[in-house]
């Protein structure tokens, strides 16, 4: 008797990644670059949020031939994004066989109010957290991973950081707290308390924790893992930048040795121009894709 | 007291570390080829085997590696670990460490949403074993000297030969530690060996 889609095989592809980095990828090609600088898993998409974010307009679910094309490039897995609520478009990724659904905020919303019920899948999701009560209404919700939301398409890490503080400085929280004190905390915070209650007692989440939104240097890759993070998607800033052959291969070394500060000295020496960034203030309400649904 | 350890370049090093912990021993996360000289066996995890190995010669851990093995000290592979260790790989021209006589097959049981768990027959260690694959490979054939411990759908997913284990499924996600427990006693008769040689 075998049984496929539980909760340990979908986190344990999760397990799978842990150190390593997440990069986004438009066509076979850079999907090539991304494998051959190590990268563990690469998201298939129709445009890297930089450019959807330049665009404007609805953005949607990848043309399937890009996504089918990344899959038949490499033999790394592959991620590709489907809308927040968009029951369909993830059910359309499942079937291509796609190894894992982002449940993304980088694309226009399809529901503004109700996720997708995430446990009805074979496929694992990953979905972007801010806090810990987003976090843990995403893992009710049957997430099988995380990643903080930051601002996507930025190249500034300010975000990222601040999610991933936030989560880690909540885990604390949760953990000092007595049982009684766990039911208000899940009240104010809108979060399972029974999910609350196994990250009490483990003192950590029960899914990995990846970093995302605005990572554009090797350095930015291995801030988030001294925050704590299990590992890194790279959305814009490697095929945004000046080199993305080597912005790829040093991002991945980062991570990896992300407290050998001499090393990383070594992987940022002439790099090239990073991707241009962006300052938060200069966005707008409606710039914001963190923002989308919580 | 024996100090296992386990290769940490990518992938589910820290749940192997758990692992070797719940068995009683000290487990070190290697992560530079000088701290293999202290430990007497070493896991190869779970994770990508392509990063790993790209990890691998960017460190300088490969001959280190190989040699850790040829001296006698034993090493277990799962997953990922199982095709690092592998002589041949079916569709690729190049092994990697290619330590342990066998030809193995990559995401042999299909993508993700084929992945599964499963109770196994795992012969010296339990007839029902948790185990959890995941983007799996297989072994498709091994030498004579090679003991086949468990199969899986008329598959070899687990094999002994020597001092080298390898596992097509991930020991270290359940709180099932008898496979890790075995490797353990494996570790321990080569140290005795070792020793008296």
């Amino acid at each position: 008797m075998s049984q496929i889609g539980t909760d340990r095989v979908k986190r344990g592809m999760a397990e799978m990644q842990k150190g390593g980095v997440i990069m986004d990828v438009v066509n076979a090609e850079q999907a090539k670059i991304a494998e051959e600088a190590g990268a563990v898993a690469v998201m298939a998409l129709e445009r890297v949020p930089a450019d959807i974010r330049a665009a404007g307009g609805v953005a949607r679910m990848a043309d399937p031939t890009i996504v089918e094309e990344v899959m038949n490039a490499v033999s790394i897995p592959v991620m590709a994004k489907a809308r927040i609520g968009h029951i369909v478009e993830a059910r359309v990724l499942e079937a291509m066989g796609v190894d894992y659904i982002d449940e993304s905020e980088v694309l226009t919303p399809a529901d503004e109010l109700y996720h997708i019920n995430k446990r009805d899948y074979t496929v694992p999701f990953v979905c972007g957290c801010r806090n810990l009560g987003e976090a843990v209404r995403r893992i009710g919700e049957g997430a099988s991973m995380l990643r903080t939301k930051g601002e996507p398409g930025t190249g500034n890490i300010v975000e990222a950081v601040r999610h991933m503080r936030e989560v880690q400085k909540q885990i604390k929280e949760v953990t000092n707290m007595a049982e009684d004190e766990l039911m208000v905390y899940a009240k104010e915070n809108g979060a399972s308390y029974e999910v609350l209650l196994e990250i009490r007692e483990s003192g950590r989440l029960p899914v990995v924790n990846f970093a995302a939104g605005g990572i554009a240097t090797p350095a930015d890759a291995a801030l988030m893992m001294q925050l704590g993070a299990d590992g890194v998607f790279v959305g814009s800033g490697i095929f945004k930048s000046d080199n993305p052959e080597r912005f790829a291969r040093s991002i991945v070394e980062a991570t990896t040795h992300y407290d050998d500060y001499k090393l990383i000295g070594e992987l940022s020496k002439g790099l090239g121009t990073a991707m241009p960034g962006l300052e938060m203030s200069t966005l707008t309400d409606s710039d914001r894709m963190q923002d989308r649904s919580e | 007291m024996l100090k296992i350890g386990v290769l940490g370049l990518q992938g589910a090093f820290r749940e192997h570390k758990h692992s070797i912990e719940s068995c009683g021993q000290e487990a070190l996360i290697v992560k530079k080829k000088e701290q293999l000289d202290e430990v007497d066996g070493l896991i190869i995890p779970g994770g990508e085997s392509t990063t790993m190995r790209r990890l691998i010669d960017r460190y300088d851990f490969f001959e280190a590696l190989q040699e850790f093995g040829k001296s006698g000290k034993p090493i277990f592979g799962t997953c990922a670990g199982l095709i690092l260790l592998a002589s041949e790989i079916n569709g690729q021209s190049h092994a990697h460490l290619g330590l342990m006589d066998m030809v193995v097959e990559r995401n042999a049981f299909g993508r993700q949403r084929e992945s599964f768990e499963t109770k196994l027959e795992v012969k010296g260690v339990a007839e029902d074993f948790e185990a959890v694959f995941i983007r799996a490979p297989h072994i498709v054939n091994v030498k004579e000297d090679t003991e086949v411990l468990a199969t899986y759908d008329g598959q070899i997913v687990a094999a002994q030969q020597g001092h080298y284990l390898a596992a097509a499924f991930h020991p270290e996600l359940t709180d099932d530690h008898r496979l890790t427990q075995y490797f353990i006693e494996l570790v321990k008769k080569s140290k005795l060996k070792l020793a008296a040689q």
